[in-house]
């Protein structure tokens, strides 16, 4: 991690936090975490469960406000903006959740139009035009019926993508995904991951994954952080991760198999 | 041994405190967070965007929505205070007095409560389930990732349309219930209904009708909030979404007719009775 000022922009990193503390009651979930998120790449985030992963991004994103320590976006502190100046910065973002979260009430033209409508005054037909267009990058245009269907008539798969159709319709630098892979069996789990690795070459987001799916992070991940007990305590890219010394790290990466993945990649 | 005495003691105050106390502070942090919700959904509805089309459809759920049950209850409401009414009149050969009881207490009590009590049964169970589920599958959270607050997008709404729609509601059920109780005095009894309405028109004023709509007014808002404030507050899973609900149904049926005890003190040193 370098040292330099994190309030500086700088071309390699997007997101840079410093000492982040966050309590919640008597539970002190963030204790002091560092972590730099390089741009363009896939960037991972591991951690077991309850070690506040969730919390950790939606600081990120600033729906949570930290106690103490400093977040910074492309060299602006987002720590203590007002929600106007907040509102520019989460425009920045776009945000995958676990199941998708599609508004029920909605259906799917509806559901992905939903960010444009609500920041700007665009036609009807400029709306749908760049509706259409994700549908089609995301290869959801060939579902039959699909802009009128609502939620519940999508498989889960097509919930996902529409999920991050969703995301990326006003076109953010930055994508987050909370835990994409949970729940899934090895083969949605793949395409799930080369769904993220696709996103990332199409649209050349800068993406943060939050998961426990070591081995999905070693596949695709470009930089792998690790948190455990509320710090980071690795962040590297995965092949250098293997020789990091830790022994949570380690019992982490045995456990998980992943170590095959970047061995049969050498 | 001594000493050991004012541990005791320190033990039972701690013991009263963990008894009494903590209840007590617990109720007052709920009514608490109730009001901050109400305060916050009331400070967003001056604020842009103002979204008319969600107040529309909230307005229509509550109010459209609602009407034929409101109307079958209304009706029923209205025919059983006339058959009552009139054989308790019948004692005395007094039956033409039917008109102004079924009317009274339509327009000052059975109107507003039953309307209130009916809708939250519908209205107030489906907005708690609604925003429940809404919350544990994230929905909530989505729309503050789009810099959209959640309680202008889903509560303000919804608090705004059920204090609009209600006193419409309480009217349709105060008409609907007159007419109910015209079938069954009027036509099924064959009392004479120039006496009927007679007295009707003498003895019942609009501040009558008056009370009975600002307590429809309140019991609005008491039904919305605190079906939000449910919905809104759901941690868990699908079964946490259920026991909001029951909550919400619950609490509001039981605040409504509390709160109609304290309205009805209030209201009548404005209108004394029979004034």
């Amino acid at each position: 991690m370098s040292e330099e000022d994190p309030s500086q922009r700088s071309e390699r990193w997007q997101i840079r936090a410093r000492g982040l503390h966050k309590t919640f009651g008597p539970q002190h979930v963030l204790r002091g975490v560092d972590l730099d998120v390089e741009r363009h790449k896939i960037n991972i985030v591991i951690g077991g469960s309850g070690q506040g992963k969730s919390v950790l991004m939606k600081h990120l994103m600033g729906l949570l406000h930290p106690d103490e320590g400093q977040i910074c976006v492309d060299g602006q502190n987002i720590v203590g903006l007002d929600d106007v100046e907040m509102g520019k910065v989460r425009r920045k973002f776009g945000m995958v959740f676990q199941y998708a979260a599609l508004f029920d009430s909605m259906n799917v033209v509806e559901n992905i139009a939903f960010p444009l409508i609500e920041r700007y005054k665009l036609s009807r037909a400029e709306i749908l035009e760049r509706v259409r267009e994700m549908l089609r990058r995301l290869d959801l245009a060939n579902v039959p019926g699909i802009e009128e269907k609502s939620p519940a008539e999508l498989s889960g798969g097509q919930r996902k993508r529409v999920g991050l159709a969703r995301a990326l319709v006003d076109r953010p630098q930055i994508l987050l995904y909370d835990e994409p892979t949970t729940g899934l069996d090895p083969i949605a789990t793949k395409n799930v991951d080369e769904m993220i690795r696709r996103t990332a070459d199409d649209f050349g987001v800068t993406s943060l994954v939050i998961s426990h799916d070591m081995a999905s992070a070693f596949r695709i991940g470009d930089r792998v952080a690790m948190l455990h007990e509320g710090t980071i305590i690795a962040n590297a890219p995965p092949r250098e991760l293997l020789q990091d010394p830790h022994p949570v790290l380690r019992e982490f990466v045995e456990t998980s198999g992943a170590v095959s993945f970047v061995q049969g990649a050498r | 041994m001594n000493e050991a005495a004012p541990a005791t003691e320190l033990s039972f105050i701690q013991r009263l405190a963990d008894r009494i106390v903590s209840p007590l502070v617990g109720i007052f942090e709920v009514f608490g967070a109730h009001m901050i919700l109400l305060a916050q959904s009331f400070a967003w509805l001056f604020r842009r965007p103002f979204r008319p089309r969600l107040f529309l459809e909230q307005m229509e759920f509550v109010g459209v929505g609602s009407l034929p049950i409101v109307m079958l209850v209304g009706f029923f409401a209205g025919a059983v205070s006339a058959l009552q009414a009139v054989m308790a009149l019948g004692m005395f050969q007094q039956e033409r007095w039917v008109g102004f009881g079924v009317g009274i207490s339509l327009a000052r009590e059975l109107a507003p409560v039953f309307a209130s009590l009916m809708i939250t049964a519908r209205a107030g169970s489906a907005m708690a389930t609604e925003l429940g589920s809404m919350r544990i599958t994230e929905q909530v959270d989505a729309l503050t990732t789009f810099a959209v607050s959640p309680v202008q997008y889903l509560v303000t709404p919804r608090i705004v349309a059920s204090i609009l729609m209600l006193p419409f509601m309480t009217m349709v059920f105060n008409v609907v219930g007159l007419f109910g109780g015209y079938v069954v005095a009027i036509v099924l009894r064959d009392i004479d209904f120039g006496q009927v309405s007679e007295l009707y028109r003498y003895w019942i004023d609009p501040s009558d009708y008056a009370q009975g709509l600002i307590k429809s007014v309140v019991f609005g808002l008491t039904m919305a909030l605190t079906a939000c404030y449910q919905g809104f507050n759901v941690r868990g899973g699908a079964k946490e979404v259920g026991r909001a609900t029951t909550r919400a149904v619950v609490a509001s049926s039981v605040s409504i007719l509390i709160l109609d005890y304290f309205l009805i003190e209030i209201l009548s040193v404005i209108w004394p009775f029979g004034d």
